[in-house]
């Protein structure tokens, strides 16, 4: 592991006309760290997902990459062209909706080998085969290669978006609400799966969640965001257990219990 | 209003006024220098339904004077409702002379084939085109398929070829098989039988594609490089036939399956009856051909 950074944010903004939709947001990243952003609707989380990922682009404020050559590379002043082979090669983007994140009328083997086709891999071969080992390694039977998604449950859709962003061995991975929408048991394994994924492929990512028991799985470290600020961050354990500001408590005793 | 003695007078020579054959002919020009690029243009309504070839009459329309000789096929025949009508469109308006030989055409308007007999420096090729972009069924979105080939993102049309092969065991797409133009743009070819993508590769003919409903228009100039897109393990192969033309028993041409009773009776022919003709006319007989050989219109002289 690197003693640099893989992310840093600073002062991250995003305005919509005079409305905030995240404000004055710093933090850095390291390599193999999952990082959670959990708040209630509206907080802004997913206004900074998607301004780090790139695909809304901040009113104010920078964030850095570190390439895997090791340069930094700041990300809002990278062409078009190289930040969209960045989110390809070296990042991946799980949508909350996995309709949102797959190509419904192509098989699931064709999604996950459309990344691999995207950085120029040409054998039809080692494309299948590919693909056969990490619908494996999601958990889905080898013989639904060649179904489209849309005759997949929404558990497995799931599953196929998270091995179609990971063929490609990215680094850094965003997550909008991964587990939004399953049910609890189908959740669970999710999770599970999640959690090994990351600590077997050392990833970074960045889950955003309104969920604090998949955060807690999930993330060392969480940040808590209100009305587009954060306004607590630190250990994930550190954070659920001994809350500080009055809105993480507030968060933290309206878990309901079973 | 008095009656004309000739047609001719009431339209502008070849139908378009001279400020649209300017618009197009600049879509035509940039088109050329950008090798597979598709150059967007102000389509105008023509005489015909959308889906008859309205692109490929304009790009024929702007480029064609009294000089030259117009051959027009329809899926390779000379002699299909389309083809007569567009010859015959074009000799009222601009009264150049028309042909069916392909060697004696200067500009040869084709939907969806590409003539048998080899094509020569100075001979022009306009494609009547359906669906410009190659990408279109893969990425609705024009905004998206735009910033797609210009960032060169292209592994989508990969995507379409390894679906084939998963469902059908070979590359199954037979016609429109995209193609990669100088190494940059990916192109659809036209709807034509993927047999003809090879005869667009460094063809000394001009080649140029029109689609009047999408108001696209692309250009391959000659020499220019024309691969097919293909995998290493299943590489790229054009369609093979198992018998030759039943009428004049040509190998290696592209055949069309003509249905002769209701009884399961067939017989493949040559799609490119000018081909046919010639090499029946040569002595060459496959094994149904009629005793006498008919006589088709050659060339016919401006009036």
């Amino acid at each position: 592991m690197s003693d640099e950074p893989l992310l840093r944010v600073s002062a991250l903004s995003k305005f919509y006309g005079s409305r905030v939709g995240c404000e004055n947001v710093t933090f850095d990243l390291w390599p193999g760290e999952v990082l959670a952003v959990v708040g209630e609707s509206g907080s802004g989380k997913t206004t900074l997902l998607n301004c780090l990922s790139t695909r809304l682009l901040p009113s104010s404020g920078t964030a850095t990459y570190r390439m895997r050559d090791g340069q930094f590379r700041e990300l809002y002043r990278m062409s078009e062209a190289d930040r969209r082979f960045l989110m390809r090669t070296d990042w991946g983007f799980v949508h909350q909706n996995p309709a949102d994140g797959l190509r419904m009328t192509v098989s699931a083997g064709a999604n996950v080998g459309e990344r691999l086709m995207a950085v120029g891999d040409r054998h039809y071969g080692k494309i299948r085969a590919t693909a056969v080992d990490w619908l494996s390694r999601v958990e889905i039977d080898e013989d639904r290669i060649d179904d489209e998604p849309r005759s997949f449950s929404g558990g497995m859709r799931q599953r196929l978006q998270i091995a179609r962003n990971l063929v490609t061995g990215p680094r850094l991975v965003f997550m909008d609400e991964p587990t939004g929408g399953l049910d609890v048991s189908v959740q669970a394994r999710l999770l599970d799966l999640l959690r090994g994924l990351v600590t077997d492929l050392g990833l970074a990512a960045i889950v955003v969640t309104h969920d604090l028991a998949v955060a807690r799985l999930l993330s060392q470290r969480m940040m808590v965001m209100k009305d587009g600020r954060v306004v607590e961050s630190g250990l994930t354990d550190r954070v659920l257990d001994d809350p500080r500001a009055p809105y993480t408590q507030l968060l933290v005793s309206s878990i309901l219990q079973v | 209003m008095t009656a004309q003695p000739t047609d001719i007078a009431t339209y502008n020579f070849a139908y378009l006024d001279e400020q649209t054959k300017r618009m197009i002919r600049r879509a035509i020009l940039k088109g050329i220098a950008i090798p597979g690029y598709q150059v967007p243009f102000a389509s105008r309504e023509m005489p015909m339904p959308y889906g008859w070839g309205t692109g490929g009459v304009q790009v024929t329309a702007s480029i064609i004077g009294p000089d030259d000789v117009l051959k027009v096929i329809d899926q390779g025949a000379d002699d299909t409702t389309n083809a007569v009508s567009i010859r015959a469109f074009f000799r009222k308006v601009a009264n150049v002379a028309v042909t069916t030989e392909t060697a004696k055409a200067t500009i040869i308007q084709t939907r969806h084939r590409i003539p048998e007999h080899p094509l020569s420096s100075g001979q022009v090729l306009v494609y009547q085109v359906p669906i410009p972009e190659p990408l279109r069924f893969l990425e609705p979105r024009e905004t998206e398929t735009r910033k797609m080939h210009a960032l060169e993102e292209y592994g989508l049309m990969h995507v379409k070829l390894y679906e084939d092969i998963a469902r059908h065991g070979r590359i199954a797409t037979t016609y429109a098989y995209p193609v990669k133009v100088e190494g940059r743009y990916v192109m659809d070819p036209s709807p034509t039988p993927k047999f003809d993508n090879p005869k667009m590769h460094r063809s000394p003919a001009l080649q140029l594609f029109g689609a009047g409903r999408e108001k696209r228009i692309y250009a391959l100039p000659p020499f220019t490089d024309v691969v097919s897109l293909d995998f290493e393990d299943h590489p790229f192969e054009v369609q093979t036939f198992d018998q030759p033309c039943a009428l004049c028993a040509a190998e290696n041409v592209y055949l069309d399956e003509v249905i002769l009773d209701d009884h399961g009776g067939h017989m493949f022919v040559c799609s490119d009856t000018d081909h046919c003709e010639k090499r029946r006319e040569q002595g060459h007989r496959g094994h149904l051909a009629p005793e006498t050989p008919s006589a088709l219109e050659k060339t016919e002289p401006a009036q």
